[in-house]
């Protein structure tokens, strides 16, 4: 990904109307956002910033299909190859009697595998550093962060221009 | 701005006028403010009841299962009925989160995270069950298909015990995966706000969380395919629990009818308990403008429709006994009404069909006492039904030469007081550890939900100049 040291020009707003809007015009004037970070999903806000769909949901089907597969094939073999019992007069391979494992293992993996998607991708994980760039955005504030690095000074009073000219609360610095 | 739409006849979901701000203070105060007396009574006193349950199991492990009553005819006493009880109250934590996610339903915001973690400590409870009955606790691991020296011999995957096996811990998994990853931008939440040893704990707890807007983007996607696959995942686990009846051929059991009636069934008593504990939550954590009466309402008329969809199986259980024509099917059920056991049919009756009913008048279902009064008797309702399903049953068999009575012996009881002794031990930690309403979830339905912006106190409370459009919208709509 980027760089390791990261000099962050944000801009703190009180509101999640205010920050749309100064996303938008953000993106008019073809500022380069690094991120922006709020309390809460703020709606609206991916198609402005030009996010494309997340496609957690489509590794997620990938994920269930496999536990589909794994489920019904495992018992499959294990009925009529490994091991074949009849159980009560029935045919070894009792179709029906898999369903609700099938079912259970394709949850189950989906779950499982959307998870663990998730948090790798994202960057998230048990001991990983939150690299915050103020404490009150979990709270109430909502930013919008530019990566100044290698920035001339014109180009960095442009951004805090745009800051006050677009209701930002506070502009701050800080090496992420 | 879109989101403004919101209808002026919805009432408030968040009281007192919250900013952001405001929101972040209350919800997070119980995990940085010492307990007070009533939580410290209530954390000894269920530890107590941990401690003897505990007690129990290892005497139950350490003399076997004749420490229990069970005889020959009845196999399945005390331990399968609290099994089936804990799993069913474990229901209302993914109904709320699932199913009322895909439904859109906002009020869920409010008490989604408690019913969640309620699920999980109900499920960790009903697992408990399973491993102690089989009485040789320390070969439970061959439930699962690993290879083995014995063949390997596998599972019987035609047995209905083993996808119960499979759907619970499923469910365990799913559910906390679901519910942590939930938790994870409110302990971030937590950890802004904390210093030195706490904000490192809850710095590791919240996996790195910053806020960022593609993060947001992949976790709503993430909580709307769990909720989607959480909601067949829910209504499969207490169908298969009742297929460990069901696909049996006892009179009683084997009936068609059980998957819907259990599940029905479930989130009956699952809503019961989540009101129960909602209700003392609300009051001792003060969050009485987050998990308001409209909250409580919603949640009696879940209580009211799955109650009377329960009724409904009752009756209907006695017209397919009546009309099948089928002596040892109509014998049981006749035994049911009459038999030994008529106490627990009859207050399976009162409790689970004719008390809901109050819930059609609106000052019941606003009354938090009679809210409270209610969900104790359901619940106890709720654990009569299993008891009626598994003790009586058994208790009138084929031969009446082995026809039996069944008391439980102090061990027995012991272990069910003890389950609910962990279960609040492990609610009241958690009460303390995590923010008990969804932080983020709440901000995130203010606007939408928030007194200032809908319902009387709309018209005429501005704070912020910026939601003028809420306002506006509303007069268009109303000339």
């Amino acid at each position: 990904m980027a760089s390791k040291n990261k000099e962050v020009l944000f801009g703190l707003y009180n509101d999640e109307e205010i920050l749309l809007t100064a996303v938008q015009r953000a993106m008019d004037d073809h500022l380069d956002i690094m991120d922006v970070y709020s309390p809460f999903p703020v709606h609206g806000l991916d198609p402005i910033m030009g996010l494309e769909e997340s496609r957690l949901h489509q590794a997620g089907f990938v994920y269930g299909s496999i536990g589909t597969l794994t489920a019904f094939l495992f018992m499959t073999w294990v009925f009529t190859r490994d091991w074949p019992v009849i159980f009560g007069g029935k045919p070894y391979w009792s179709v029906p009697a898999f369903i609700p494992i099938t079912f259970e293992l394709t949850v189950l993996f989906a779950a499982i595998g959307m998870v663990v998607t998730f948090y790798t991708v994202c960057g998230l994980g048990p001991g990983v550093e939150a690299k915050t760039l103020d404490d009150r955005i979990t709270d109430d504030k909502f930013c919008i962060a530019f990566d100044t690095a290698g920035q001339s000074s014109s180009e960095i009073e442009k951004l805090k221009s745009f800051f006050s000219s677009t209701g930002a609360s506070e502009v701050n610095t800080k090496v992420l | 701005m879109s989101h403004a739409v919101v209808s002026p006849i919805r009432e408030p979901l968040v009281t007192g006028n919250k900013t952001y701000h405001q929101i972040t203070e209350d919800l997070c105060r119980p995990t940085e403010t010492a307990p007070g007396l009533a939580w410290v009574g209530a954390f000894v006193t269920a530890l107590i009841f941990m401690t003897g349950g505990v007690f129990c199991i290892l005497w139950t492990i350490w003399f076997g299962i004749g420490s229990w009553n069970l005889n020959r005819t009845i196999g399945w006493g005390w331990d399968i009925t609290n099994f089936v009880w804990w799993i069913g109250i474990g229901h209302a934590g993914t109904l709320i989160s699932a199913i009322l996610l895909l439904f859109r339903q906002k009020w869920r915001t409010g008490v989604n995270r408690a019913a969640e973690a309620m699920t999980i400590f109900a499920v960790m409870c009903a697992a408990l069950f399973p491993g102690i009955h089989v009485g040789r606790m320390w070969v439970v691991f061959f439930f699962f298909p690993y290879p083995n020296t014995r063949g390997p011999l596998w599972v019987n995957f035609n047995s209905p015990l083993l996808w119960d096996l499979f759907a619970i811990s499923t469910y365990f998994t799913v559910s906390l995966l679901f519910w942590y990853t939930g938790l994870v931008p409110d302990f971030a939440t937590v950890r802004d706000r904390a210093k030195g040893i706490r904000r490192k704990i809850y710095g590791f707890l919240s996996f790195g969380w910053t806020g960022s807007a593609k993060h947001w983007q992949r976790w709503e996607s993430l909580s709307l395919v769990l909720a989607g696959l959480a909601t067949p995942l829910v209504l499969s686990v207490h169908t298969i629990v009742s297929f460990d009846f069901a696909t049996s051929v006892i009179p009683g059991w084997h009936t068609t009818i059980f998957p819907p009636y259990f599940v029905a069934g479930a989130v009956f008593s699952g809503f019961a308990m989540v009101l129960t504990l909602m209700l003392i939550t609300r009051k001792v954590l003060h969050l009485e403008d987050y998990i308001t009466i409209e909250h409580i309402e919603s949640m009696n008329k879940v209580i009211l429709c799955t109650g009377s969809i329960v009724g409904v199986a009752y009756l209907t259980e006695l017209f397919v006994a009546w009309y099948s024509q089928y002596p040892y099917e109509q014998f049981a059920f006749f035994n049911r009404a009459v038999g030994p056991y008529y106490w627990s049919y009859w207050g399976m009756m009162a409790c689970n069909v004719i008390t809901p009913q109050l819930f059609w008048s609106r000052k019941m279902r606003r009354s938090i006492f009679w809210t409270f009064l209610l969900s104790i008797i359901i619940n106890i309702g709720m654990w009569f039904e299993r008891f009626v399903i598994i003790g009586t049953t058994l208790a009138r068999d084929y031969l009446p030469s082995s026809w039996s009575y069944y008391v439980p012996t102090w061990v027995e009881i012991g272990i069910f007081l003890g389950t609910i002794g962990i279960f609040f031990v492990l609610y009241l930690l958690f009460t303390r550890v995590a923010p008990v309403v969804a932080i983020a979830e709440i901000k995130s339905i203010l606007k939408t939900g928030g007194n200032q912006y809908v319902g009387p106190n709309a018209t005429h409370s501005h704070s912020h100049s910026g939601h003028d459009e809420v306002h506006s919208g509303d007069h268009h709509e109303g000339h």
